[in-house]
């Protein structure tokens, strides 16, 4: 278990936005972990995705998902994929939780991430995810994008990079 | 009407920056959000394909859903 974790950036939109970038990052941890809190500024549910060195291309990954009537597993449908995030038709001021986990972001192999995702809503249907995610590109992780596919994120939306060490 | 925005913070400053999309980054958004609006019109037209096919197995076994699953269990 990783025993330190340090804030290395953070950010709220002020405004609705396309995306929350982090840009230079340090190569100095073990590994990294996001914690988001978003919402779309779109209607329906959005996929929830990630850019990797500015890059949405080399990402596979599998999913597991529920929501409150059914559960399914399959590929994931979209690159850098780390859940689903909900928007205007669900309840008010109610944000998605994701948090997602990358070892060993500055080695030389392939990255792996892992992600849950919940969305909220006080109604019947929201969605809780666990993403396995794999991104085929040995470079080291220096910049990660947050965006939802189909619309922007809304206001208040956040997004908090971590350093782990000694993981 | 301006292009969207996008929030970019440097790490290594703490500098955060808001910044217009390109024309090419907003066709690139464009083009991402058609294909995931046909992937899911896709998905929804498998899943209810799937729903009738599964209903018209169950009449012509003349079974109910739950016998169904008492027979796979």
């Amino acid at each position: 278990m990783a025993n330190t974790f340090e804030l290395i950036a953070s950010s709220t939109a002020g405004g609705s936005v396309s995306s929350i970038d982090f840009s230079s990052i340090p190569s100095t941890y073990t590994d990294l972990c996001l914690v988001v809190s978003v919402r779309s500024a779109g209607t329906s549910i959005d996929n929830l995705a990630i850019k990797l060195n500015t890059s949405a291309a080399n990402f596979t990954g599998r999913y597991l998902v529920g929501n409150g009537a059914s559960a399914s597993s399959a590929s994931v449908d979209i690159g850098g994929q780390i859940g689903l995030v909900n928007g205007t038709a669900t309840t008010a001021s109610t944000f998605t939780n994701v948090s997602v986990y990358f070892p060993n972001y500055a080695g030389s192999s392939n990255k792996s991430y892992s992600a849950d995702a919940v969305t909220e809503n006080n109604a019947t249907t929201a969605y809780a995810l666990m993403i396995a995610g794999l991104w085929s590109q040995t470079t080291a992780i220096n910049a990660i994008s947050v965006y939802g596919q189909s619309a922007n994120l809304a206001t208040n939306s956040t997004a908090y990079l971590y350093g782990v060490k000694n993981a | 009407m301006p292009n969207p925005t996008r929030i970019e913070i440097n790490c290594e400053t703490g500098v955060e920056s808001i910044i217009e999309l390109t024309d090419a980054e907003v066709a690139e958004l464009t083009y991402q959000a058609e294909l995931a609006a046909e992937q899911k019109a896709e998905a929804d037209a498998k899943a209810e394909a799937d729903a009738t096919a599964k209903d018209a197995l169950l009449e012509k076994l003349g079974i109910t859903a739950d016998e169904a699953k008492l027979l796979l269990a």
